[in-house]
Order: C-alpha cells, then structure tokens, then sequence
C-alpha cells in the first residue's frame, strides 16, 4: 500500500500547493455563511409567527428553531455539493491523461486500485476540510439551544453530508477516467448526479418500480441523516454506491492499457 | 536482459508491431531506429508493461511483460515521449514522488534523489517549479526520473527530442556514462544519434524489423560499396570517357561545381574495392587539376533510407 499513500500525498500536494483547494474552501465558505445567515433570519421570523398565532389562539408553541436550521441547512448543503463535486473530480484522471503523466503511474509497481484509491481519499479528503469550517456556525447555535440539541443531530448530518459527497466524487471520478475533457468530464459527472439525485420525484408513484428508484436516490438518503437518523440501509447504500464506481473506475483505468493511446 | 519473441500488436486490422524478435544483453545500448509511426513507442510501451501484446512474449530482467507485469515495472525505468512531470512540483518533489510509487525504501529515497540529479545535471533546478523549466529541462527531469529507482533497464522514447544541440550531446554523454550498469533502449528517428550512442541498432519499419546490427556493420556491409567524390578540372566528355575505363568503376554522375570550370563527380566503386588510386592516376595523365578525392562510405542515413523506402528492390535487406 505504498503506492496508495504516495499517490494520496501527490494528490493532496497538487491541491494545497497551487490555488485549487484554497480557492474551493474559500468559496464553499463564503456561500455557506451566507446561506446559513438567510436560513436563520428565515427561521427566526417564521418562528416569531408562530409564536404570535400562538398568542392569538391560545395555544403553547411547538416550533423547534434549531432543528429547524440544521435541517435547511443541511439540505442547502446538499445542493452546493452537487455542484461544488463534479468541478472537484474532473481533473482527477482527464488532467493525468491529458500530461501523459497516467502513463508513469500504470509504468510503476503500483496497482490501478492504489491508484484510485489513493486518488478518491485525497479528493474525500479535501472535501471534509472544506465542510469542517461550515461546523463552526452550527456548533455555536447548538450550544445557545435552550433545550440543548442533541450532537447526534449534527453528527449524523455531517455523516450523512461525507457520504453524499462521496458518493458523488466517486462518480465524478469514473467520468473523469473516461474522458480527456475537463470540461466534458465535469458536466457529464454533473448532469448524472442530477439525475440519480432526482429519482426522488418517482417518491409519488405508488408502483413498485418507484420505491425501487426512490431508494437509488442519493438524496433520500440524505434526508434521514438531516433528521439526525442514521439508517443501515442508507449506510448501506451509500457504500454500495462509492464502491461501484472505485470498482468501476478501476476497470476504466486498466482498460486504457487496451485502448489505442 | 531483455528478450523480444514474436511480439504483434494489433488494432484491429492494423498491425503497429508485427512479429518482432530481437534480444539485449546485460550493459548494452540498443537503438530503435525508425521513421515516425513504426512501431518504436508501442513496442516500448509493451516492454514497460504499459499495454499488453497482441500475441508473443516479452521479458525483462527475466520476466514475463505480462504475467509478471509488477516484477518488470520495478526493474524498468521509462521516458515516455513526452517528459510525464507535473507541473506544479518541484523538481526534488517529483523525484521524491517517483521514488515512492518506484518503491525506493525511504532510507535511500534521499540519496537516490541526489544521484538522479547529479547525473542529470539538475542539482541547482532541484527546488524549482517544473513548470518554471524550459523544454531541455524538463526533458531532463524525465531522464532523472527514469533513473531515480536505480533500474536495471531503462528504456528512453526519443530522449532527445526538442532539445538544442548543446542539450542534445550532453544528453547522449548521459546516455553513454549509464551503459555498462544499466541495460538501455533508446528510440529515435535522427540517425547520427544511433552511431554515436548505440552498439547495436534495430532498424524497424512499418511494425516490421529491416535490420539488426552494430552501426559499423551496417554501415559497412551495405551493398554498393564505396562511392567516390572529386572535384576536377576537365572537360565533361573526356573525364567520362577516362573514368568508364577504369575496372570497378559504375555510375559516373556529373554536375558542375561551385566554382567556373571544375566538375564535381560521384563515381560509385563495386564492393571490396579500391579504385581511387586508379582515378588519381588517370586524372594526373591527362594534366587535369585535381582538387579533391575522397571516398564516402554510405552513411547509415542512405542505409535507413534504403531500408525504410516502399521499395520492393529493397525488400530483403542484408543484416
């Protein structure tokens, strides 16, 4: 497995050392704090509604701020995820093919799953540093939450975020070891996530095929994990699905050796 | 060190190595000499493990390309065509990076380091970007990289390539200092290269091999033998006349030199052969001035062109 930690090192190196991951986190950040202020301006005024119908009826008020913004806040990530993914994985394997350098690494004593393993952690990685920070402003709210909210809830949620993202740059991945394209790679990686994130819509089919294809959505999945539930078959799911494509990618990546260069 | 039996490649109906055989020993220098499109860099890229045969066998350092692909990859260090760097390293951390995925034990990962660049000259561009490098540059750290696990064979695509002729000769000086410890293949299609650095030469065309030989060899043993240069002050008619009587001599060609009335004439003398003390002869009985008489032994660029042409005269070379 040395092959593995020297690549994961390589990949990491190429993004610290030149802008890419500072400009990614950067931006991932400003969009997420900017996200988060509209979500709970959003939610303190729907709460303070619900406190002065309360007040009209009589009734005592039910309305649970902090989960509240954890839960659209979550689900806000999730869409930055779907976009911020396929820009992060469409260099991994166009970019070597395109330098020639992919023919170095398949020249070496190194095993096309070091390869890609080392590569998917790398990109794995760089997407947690990036939604380490994002933690900051919901810890905050968590620990001013009068009850306090459980962890769990936000746990669960980052959990359920690693695996989103995974899942997704392990798909990226795939696309990118297909094609020379960057830019090919990152809007075929881009319109498939869509596409398996909206196999949701089939939720109001009653066929069997529809709970079929409402469970092979990736963000239905997601959805448990925002509530603070961690379910086996989602975790199930989720690593199905991540390694599908490493396998996948594997077999691309040894398939170039077969193909007219 | 390394043999080659039978080795084909095909894509599809095209055959880009066909039947190829040929063998290096242990310390040897062997040029794959070619025009572009022959077949050199896919029969490369067999040896290195990067694509599999079509049918044959290959071996390196005594084992098999293919089934033992992992064995062969650590004792072969390879120059692709073109210098496969990243551009956002250092020099020190590409080599660095290399001597991992080469499997270099960490202990010796420094000092292998050291050599690499040493021999390569690159000791005072070792904590610079390489995307900062000129091509020479490059196209040497693509040399250290190849060296920087100490491989037994080193094989070199056009190691040469885009480089300004100062590069080029210290490059062949590098070449030439690795010999003897490392087995090396180099290809190139710029044929003073192969003389210069090679003991044996492979000349493949069309996928196919022409010819295998020392450059001396080749060069000596071609047909046609010797071809004879003059330059002479004589009338056209009688010099022809005069040169034809000589025994051995074919093919007179005259043009007008350079300068007002000399001729230039290329006489081509039959093999084994020596007439140019007849020529001298003939030419002094006659009272002509004679400014220049040499002979020109057929350099290995008309071999390889001779090899090389779609010429079914041509089709059986000797070797």
């Amino acid at each position: 497995m040395h092959g593995l930690y020297a690549i994961y090192r390589k990949e990491m190196g190429h993004y610290f050392v030149s802008p890419i991951a500072y400009i990614f986190i950067g931006l991932f950040l400003i969009l997420t704090a900017f996200f988060f202020n509209v979500i709970l301006a959003g939610v303190i005024k729907q709460s303070f509604q619900m406190e002065m119908q309360s007040m009209q009826f009589g009734q005592p008020s039910s309305f649970d701020v902090p989960a509240a913004v954890l839960r659209d806040f979550f689900g806000l990530l999730s869409t930055l995820i779907l976009f911020f993914t396929p820009i992060l994985t469409m260099s991994v394997y166009a970019e070597e093919r395109k330098r020639g350098t992919m023919e170095l690494l398949m020249t070496s004593p190194v095993s096309e799953l070091e390869i890609v393993l080392g590569k998917f952690l790398a990109s794995l990685s760089l997407f947690a540093i990036m939604l380490l920070p994002t933690a900051s402003y919901l810890i905050f709210m968590v620990l001013r939450s009068e009850p306090m909210l459980p962890w769990r809830m936000l746990l669960a949620g980052y959990a359920g975020a690693l695996l989103l993202g995974g899942s997704l740059l392990a798909l990226g991945s795939f696309v990118s070891s297909l094609t020379e394209n960057q830019l090919i790679a990152a809007v075929i990686t881009f319109a498939a996530s869509l596409f398996i994130w909206v196999l949701d819509i089939a939720r109001s089919s009653d066929t069997g095929a529809g709970a079929v294809l409402q469970y092979l959505s990736v963000i239905r999945h997601y959805e448990d994990f925002t509530r603070g539930v961690i379910d086996t078959s989602s975790l199930i799911y989720y690593f199905s699905f991540i390694a599908l494509f490493i396998f996948l990618t594997v077999r691309s990546v040894d398939s170039m050796r077969w193909r007219r260069a | 060190m390394i043999e080659v039996q039978d080795l084909t490649k095909s894509y599809g109906a095209v055959k880009a190595v066909d039947d190829v055989s040929f063998t290096v020993n242990k310390g040897e220098i062997l040029g794959f000499l070619g025009p572009n499109g022959a077949g050199k860099t896919t029969t490369m890229r067999i040896l290195t493990g990067y694509m599999p045969a079509t049918s044959g066998t290959a071996r390196v350092a005594g084992f098999d390309v293919f089934r033992d692909s992992m064995q062969v990859r650590r004792h072969i260090g390879y120059l692709p065509e073109n210098p496969p760097v990243y551009p956002d390293m250092t020099v020190e951390a590409y080599l660095d990076f290399v001597a991992r995925i080469k499997n270099v034990p960490a202990e010796r990962r420094a000092v292998r380091i050291d050599d690499a660049l040493r021999k390569t000259n690159l000791e005072d561009r070792r904590s610079e970007l390489i995307k900062r490098l000129s091509r020479g540059y490059k196209q040497r750290v693509g040399i250290a990289q190849a060296l920087v696990h100490d491989p037994d064979v080193i094989i070199l695509d056009e190691p040469t390539v885009g480089l300004d002729p100062k590069q080029i000769i210290e490059v062949r000086n590098l070449i030439k200092g690795l010999a003897g410890n490392h087995t090396i293949i180099l290809s190139t299609h710029i044929l003073p290269e192969v003389s210069m650095t090679c003991d044996r030469v492979v000349i493949i065309n069309k996928g196919k091999i022409a010819a295998v030989d020392t450059p001396q060899n080749l060069t000596s043993q071609l047909k046609g033998g010797q071809k004879i240069r003059i330059e002479v002050e004589a009338p056209e008619r009688r010099l022809r006349e005069v040169l034809a009587q000589i025994p051995g001599a074919s093919r007179v060609e005259v043009e007008p030199g350079r300068t007002g009335e000399r001729l230039e004439v290329t006489v081509e003398a039959a093999q084994g052969q020596d007439i140019r003390s007849d020529i001298a002869a003939k030419i002094v009985q006659n009272g002509w001035p004679l400014f220049e008489l040499r002979g020109v032994s057929l350099s290995l660029e008309d071999i390889f062109l001779e090899l090389t042409m779609d010429d079914a005269t041509h089709a059986q070379p000797s070797s």
